[in-house]
């Protein structure tokens, strides 16, 4: 079938880019393109058009909320500091599932192996993936492998797909961020992209910076245990960082949001490598802390819920939701200045000078 | 760490704030030469602390703006050639040259890489001895010494498959660039310090005695930052046009005389264009005549590059203070930061990029809110 591009709701960014370029994969802006001007029109349905980490379905005839997501993971090296792309694989998935407010029930797992991919690599990271499984109690009921030709892959993609359940009266939904709501953050930011990026360009530093992959269920859990409807939005800030998944809630909302950028929690290793290759701990990855964005009569005991847990020991107010500025997020910065957080556009790239 | 924190201290820098505030009786325009230093006043918000009556404009100082289309043209035409490998920083990725960035070149097949540093590509070049390593070097003085020091070693070692691509501008000559404009708004400057602690600043009391404008040395952190404007606008107030090192925790009046050497040793002055400004006669550096083996532009015949800027485009006038961005006609409609048409709305630092934030900013404040979003002369 002829593409139509009239079909499409606004097709003129996607031709600025006669071909797909790494950002469109980066979380920031041309990410969002390529979903709400692709994919978006040709799928169009009410679950998908929420643009949430997974989708909650009711099941017909019930009231039975189910859960559903599925995630990609393409991580180079397959090995860092304090992680794998099999940890990933299934705390991605899980996480996905608990930011929709859902109780994680099982994963699926499917393999695109590329030719030559010695075995004992291939048995490690499943055996990450199995351990990873078993710490979280679900388990991986179905798969599917595929091999590539050798050039073909880059020796291992997984994808992972995670049905949960969603409890009663938990309604979590990026558009229920409102004016007063107070922002939350488990724990330090930056850790994950800066352990990969270090063995990935073979920067040393006087200590490991570890990923902080990890599951988050039990710390979605411990805030709806406070007050479920107290519970707004959830985010796991991954690709695109705190700035990213801040950014992509003030939009969704049309509320403003303003972080104060002295109380975001970062490790001063992360901090340093960012000093020295001109990123912005903001817009890194993470892969095992999640946002809340909870009423404001709940945010100290949902902040001591998760410091409760070992998990949540950094946790911090970050922030606040405001109806002015609507759509962007504004900083408070180190000097106590304010500055606009844009939402990253692309891949980050570290800076000349 | 502890080091920076102390630089970075909210009280103190409210107190040199304040003390901005009061001693300005009149309006000063004042540039920030670096890019480094722009990306600081934004990220920290600086601008906004400062009194209506000072000015800041963003200076020529990101080399990643002034690099010529010509320029990026040729690097996307040599990473273009089989058995390439291009190596270059992060930033200058997403460039535009005439067609496309590196990023999309990369997409297209190009073998592109983003090193930290030019001895990391040295080093891909020792490890793909049947490949072409091509380093983009571009930069100020600042990262001179190192393209310097690459070039150097891969001479040391006998690679016969590293060249570089060079771009190199210097700061003094800019400076005077700007100051011999009869359309030239600026009265005070605040030198690179990372140039100075290169380089020294032996360079510029004949620039402040010939033109009358004080050149504060400043540096990176927001106390270094208000220091230097608090500085500046002391001297403006007084009328006195010296030189001032606020940064002399880094830099010394002769500079790193060792890096000089180096310097000297393997690039030579020649005329260099900007990209914005045009030609400025002396303001750059290529690769001497011993050390042609090692230049891309002779080792790969590219042939003539013909470029035109998007006509529309009037970055140059931005990178001179002589207007502001929201003044150019395709600001925030044919040129955002996603679709940038000048090199000025790439990066957080490019004026137009750093105007476009805080004009959206600005336009959706409640006017409830007095804080003034901008302090460019709006």
């Amino acid at each position: 079938m002829a593409i139509d591009l009239s079909q499409w709701t606004c097709p003129l960014p996607l031709r600025d880019y006669p071909s797909v370029v790494l950002g469109h994969g980066g979380g920031g802006k041309l990410s969002a393109e390529l979903i709400e001007h692709l994919f978006l029109p040709a799928f169009r349905n009410d679950a998908l058009a929420n643009l949430a980490d997974g989708a909650v379905v009711t099941l017909p005839g019930s009231s039975t909320r189910l859960a559903l997501t599925t995630d990609s993971f393409v991580v180079r090296p397959l090995f860092f500091p304090g992680s794998s792309i099999g940890d990933l694989a299934i705390n991605g998935t899980v996480n996905d599932l608990a930011m929709c407010g859902a109780h994680p029930l099982c994963l699926t797992a499917g393999f695109i192996i590329e030719e030559g991919l010695p075995m004992a690599t291939l048995a490690q990271v499943v055996a990450r993936m199995a351990e990873a499984a078993a710490r979280v109690g679900v388990p991986v009921v179905t798969g599917d492998t595929k091999v590539v030709e050798k050039g073909h892959g880059d020796g291992l993609f997984i994808n992972t797909t995670g049905l949960g359940l969603v409890p009663p009266a938990v309604e979590v939904n990026p558009s229920r961020a409102r004016p007063g709501d107070v922002v939350l953050v488990s724990g330090t930011v930056g850790d994950h992209g800066i352990a990969v990026l270090s063995v990935r360009e073979g920067l040393t530093f006087e200590t490991t910076i570890e990923s902080d992959c990890a599951p988050l269920h039990e710390l979605t859990a411990a805030l709806f245990a406070v007050r479920p409807d107290g519970v707004h939005v959830l985010r796991d800030p991954t690709r695109g960082g705190l700035a990213g998944a801040l950014n992509e809630i003030a939009a969704r909302a049309e509320v403003g949001i303003v972080l104060d950028e002295r109380t975001v929690p970062v490790r001063q290793e992360v901090q340093a490598a960012c000093e020295l290759l001109g990123l912005d701990p903001l817009y890194i990855a993470n892969e095992g802390k999640l946002i809340a964005i909870v009423a404001r009569e709940d945010a100290e005991a949902m902040l001591e819920a998760l410091r409760a847990h070992p998990l949540g020991a950094q946790a911090a107010i970050i922030g606040e939701v405001t109806d002015q500025h609507a759509g962007m997020v504004i900083g408070r910065t180190a000097i106590g200045a304010t500055r606009v957080i844009p939402a990253p556009i692309g891949e980050q790239l570290p800076r000349i000078c | 760490m502890k080091y920076l924190a102390a630089f970075r201290n909210g009280e103190l820098a409210q107190r040199l704030a304040e003390e901005i505030r009061r001693m300005v009786t009149r309006p000063w325009v004042i540039m920030e030469v670096c890019g480094g230093q722009t990306h600081a006043i934004i990220r920290n918000g600086i601008d906004q602390m400062l009194p209506a009556e000072v000015e800041l404009v963003h200076g020529p100082g990101c080399p990643v703006c002034v690099t010529p289309l010509e320029t990026i043209d040729r690097a996307l035409a040599i990473a273009a050639l089989p058995r390439v490998i291009c190596c270059s920083f992060g930033d200058m990725l997403r460039v535009p040259g005439s067609q496309k960035d590196l990023l999309r070149a990369r997409s297209e097949g190009c073998d592109v890489r983003v090193v930290y540093s030019p001895l990391d590509a040295v080093q891909i070049a020792r490890d793909n001895p049947n490949r072409e390593v091509v380093f983009f070097g571009i930069g100020f003085e600042t990262t001179a010494p190192a393209n310097a020091m690459a070039v150097h070693l891969a001479r040391r070692l006998g690679l016969r498959n590293f060249s570089m691509l060079i771009s190199h501008v210097l700061v003094p000559p800019a400076i005077e660039a700007i100051l011999q404009s009869p359309s030239n708004r600026v009265q005070a400057f605040l030198a690179a310090g990372h140039v100075c602690s290169v380089m020294g600043y032996w360079q510029y009391p004949p620039l402040a005695e010939r033109y009358g404008v004080p050149i504060v040395i400043t540096g990176f952190e927001p106390l270094d930052l208000l220091d230097g404007i608090r500085r500046a606008v002391r001297l403006l107030e007084a009328g006195t046009p010296h030189v001032e090192n606020a940064y002399a925790r880094a830099v010394s009046f002769e500079g790193n005389v060792a890096a000089q050497q180096m310097l000297a040793e393997v690039f030579e002055p020649c005329d260099r264009a900007w990209r914005g400004l045009g030609v400025i006669p002396n303001s750059g550096w290529r690769l001497r005549p011993a050390y042609r083996d090692f230049d891309a532009e002779y080792r790969f015949d590219i042939g003539h590059i013909a470029t035109q800027e998007p006509a529309v485009c009037r970055s140059g006038e931005v990178l001179q203070g002589k207007i502001k961005p929201n003044q150019c006609p395709a600001f925030g409609t044919l040129c955002t930061p996603r679709t940038p048409l000048g090199a000025t709305m790439v990066s957080s630092e490019g004026a137009c990029a750093a105007y476009y934030n805080f004009g959206r900013f600005a336009s959706t404040s409640a006017p409830a809110q007095p804080a003034r979003t901008c302090n460019h002369g709006n």
